[in-house]
């Protein structure tokens, strides 16, 4: 019966995975005001990236232990040159238009991503197989932690933190705080915004990418069209957040995460609620969630730390 | 300068956008006939995923139509007439299923439409059919609605007459599934899960009923979201409930991971579904936990009847790239009832198609009677097939594994 802690688990691992994919929306947001919704397929290339790795350029049978950094570096590489590849020739062009314009361009290059992956890649027509460390379970008291997990309960938390240490401690993450704050200044002060642009779109595909990795670990397949659904929530948890704000996008995401395992696992116990707790119903109590934190705090759970824009 | 270059873009992103659609249609356009017996030609319409989740199933379907078609051009089985196939590909949307349904009708040269392989498609397309009394034969959908009327339960009624099937319906798969479970492999306590989707739900419900009128306990229920493939709270869920089975309503992009997410949770219980999950990429979705998991699936196992074994050797000489998965041989009947009736039609009328030759096939359809693939093929007077067979398939050693056929005879 006492199935809560195993719930929470359950919860916290899918929200750090929405919580990853939220930093790319939350930081392009925070600099560009522009929402990325092609960030959900940089996601989805990125895992495709790493299947490329392990599937046609190493070795059949290469251990888990050594292919899994490798294949981490091709879902990082090829997530950032389709992130960067998209800010130079689809939103650089478009960054003096009215804001509709790149979000139209942001959504056709969301489809136009899913079809090339589908149109090209070997086998993509259908879910690919992703590989999967090998090892039983982990049970600490009645919770059971997968192995594929692992990945993502030690990949969550050291990106945060090295993302925490970049925006703080750096030049160039300052650069971004500075540019977020205010571009025209900014560029006054001699930082160079377009270099800080294309650094931000970079970081969060690179984000995008280590989560993917841990999706595709998790569930051992993955196919053209994972990213749109999981693009969506990690937006959802951004603006829960609060958008703008990195560390809100990983409480958002945990948040998230937790709200639809527990109303998965708990709401039908409520007399006359059986009808609306299944599975199904999640993402509704996710959203009734969402609007219940607007509706109090508008700007989010953290607020959107950068100042009134004019 | 900022125009020009923001007109540029848009045409290279129109441009590309074009090129991308030109890609995906060309894979689901109509894949060859033999042409060359000369006469009048007469198009098979196919209607399935042929991209997406279920393109493994819908791909199978459309190869076999493909075959039955090439086999009828070879014979010359009906003289003066050679057949075409036209595929199109409706992604296990209803919406697109209808779109296609539209423009079958619009083509005078179709004369007979099998497919689609979900039952919610199906929904949306009979109508379209009926009005322009053009037959369509399903060799998957197995909703009792369609067929026998939505109250189906107390009265049947048939709602369209140019609806047929070879497939047999949930009213049948779902108990059959639970007899077996119950009586067979002694399992009391079961947790039932479905994907509200009209397939799903009512195999769900239909082995529910009969479950629980032989004895056994339902300690659980739950619906899945059939868009994501996080499980994890489900699969909590289902440990704790005490189920010594899990019976899943829906199909086999779900249904894999589900039985691996299941598993990993801590609950080493087989995974029991209808034919919507019998098929070799279930295997694959599952893993190797998945060994052990039951599905149900209509008629006999195309590979041990007689009559498919020539089936099965054309199929791997007309060299077709997919397999022909779990309806290959229901839609290589569902085709050649087509060809039959089109066969009636044309002896009737002296040797050429009738002016009204649709409605003609339509009404020749009722009674047309063979040796198919999967056994004598008939159809009852509210257009199911005649056929009542079914199979328990198990997976064993990576590869589905027929343990036991039989037939349902109510309860």
């Amino acid at each position: 019966m006492n199935e809560l802690p195993q719930q929470l688990v359950n919860g916290l691992l899918l929200g750090s995975m929405y919580g990853l994919v939220a930093i790319g929306y939350t930081m392009v947001y925070g600099i560009v005001q522009l929402i990325n919704f092609a960030h959900g397929e940089i996601f989805m290339t990125g895992a495709f990236g790493a299947l490329t790795v392990y599937a046609y350029i190493l070795p059949d049978g290469t251990s888990m232990w050594v292919a899994l950094p490798l294949m981490l570096v091709g879902a990082i590489l090829v997530a950032t040159t389709v992130a960067v590849g998209a800010e130079r020739f689809a939103y650089r062009p478009l960054r003096s238009a009215p804001r509709l314009a790149p979000l139209i361009t942001a959504i056709g290059l969301s489809l136009a991503l899913q079809q090339a992956v589908w149109a090209w890649y070997p086998g993509a027509k259908s879910a690919r197989t992703f590989p999967s460390i090998p090892g039983g379970p982990f049970e600490i008291g009645n919770v059971t932690i997968q192995t594929g997990d692992i990945f993502l309960v030690c990949a969550a938390p050291l990106s945060m933190a090295f993302l925490a240490y970049f925006v703080m401690r750096t030049r160039t993450g300052r650069g971004m705080q500075a540019t977020a704050q205010d571009p025209d200044t900014a560029k006054l002060m001699g930082i160079n915004t377009d270099r800080i642009i294309v650094v931000a779109f970079a970081l969060g595909a690179t984000f995008a990418a280590v989560g993917s990795v841990a999706y595709g670990l998790k569930y051992g397949q993955i196919d053209f069209r994972m990213g749109f659904i999981l693009g969506l929530k990690a937006f959802t948890a951004a603006v829960l957040g609060g958008i703008g704000n990195i560390y809100g996008a990983m409480l958002g995401g945990l948040v998230l995460g937790v709200a639809e395992a527990l109303s998965t696992a708990y709401i039908s116990d409520i007399p006359g609620m059986d009808k609306f707790g299944s599975q199904s119903w999640a993402d509704v109590w996710a959203f009734v969630l969402l609007i219940l934190v607007l509706l109090f705090r508008p700007q989010g759970l953290l607020g959107e730390r950068v100042a009134d824009r004019a | 300068m900022r125009q020009r270059s923001l007109i540029a873009i848009t045409a290279a992103l129109a441009a590309g956008a074009l090129t991308l659609t030109a890609c995906g249609s060309r894979d689901s356009g109509d894949k060859g006939s033999d042409s060359g017996n000369g006469g009048t030609t007469v198009t098979i319409g196919v209607d399935a995923p042929l991209t997406g989740d279920l393109s493994a199933l819908g791909l199978g379907i459309r190869n076999s139509v493909d075959l039955a078609a090439k086999q009828a051009n070879k014979k010359n089985y009906v003289k003066g007439i050679t057949f075409k196939v036209e595929s199109l590909d409706d992604q296990a949307q209803p919406s697109s299923g209808q779109t296609n349904a539209t423009k079958f009708v619009g083509e005078p040269g179709v004369l007979g439409v099998v497919g689609p392989l979900n039952s919610s498609v199906a929904q949306s397309m009979q109508k379209v059919f009926d009005d322009a009394k053009l037959v369509e034969v399903s060799p998957a959908n197995t909703s009792p609605d369609l067929t026998q009327g939505p109250n189906w339960r107390t009265s049947k009624s048939r709602t369209y007459k140019s609806y047929f099937r070879t497939a047999t319906t949930d009213a049948i798969q779902g108990p059959f599934a639970a007899q077996y479970v119950y009586n067979k492999a002694k399992k009391t306590k079961a947790f039932v899960i479905d994907d509200k989707k009209t397939y799903g739900a009512g195999l769900a419900g239909t082995f529910t009923d009969e479950f629980k009128k032989l004895g056994g306990k339902i300690v659980g229920t739950e619906h899945i979201n059939p868009d994501t493939k996080d499980f994890s709270a489900v699969a909590t869920k289902v440990k704790n409930s005490g189920a010594q089975v899990v019976y899943y309503g829906g199909e086999y992009p779900q249904a894999g991971p589900l039985s691996k997410q299941i598993k990993a949770a801590g609950a080493k219980i087989p995974l029991v579904g209808g034919d919507g999950i019998y098929a070799d990429d279930f295997i694959k979705l599952a893993g190797a936990s998945g060994t052990g998991d039951l599905a149900t699936s209509v008629g006999a196992p195309v590979e041990t009847l007689p009559s498919a074994k020539e089936f099965v050797d054309n199929y791997k000489a007309a060299g077709y790239k997919e397999a022909y998965a779990a309806y290959g041989g229901y839609s290589y009947d569902s085709a050649w009832s087509i060809i039959e009736a089109v066969k009636k039609v044309v002896d009737d009328n002296g040797g050429k198609l009738p002016s009204d030759a649709r409605a003609k096939i339509t009404a020749a359809m009722q009674n047309v009677s063979f040796d198919g693939v999967t056994g004598k093929v008939s159809f009852d007077e509210y257009g199911d097939a005649t056929n009542k067979q079914l199979t328990v398939y198990s997976v064993t050693g990576g590869a589905w594994k027929a343990v036991e056929s039989g037939t349902y005879n109510g309860s």
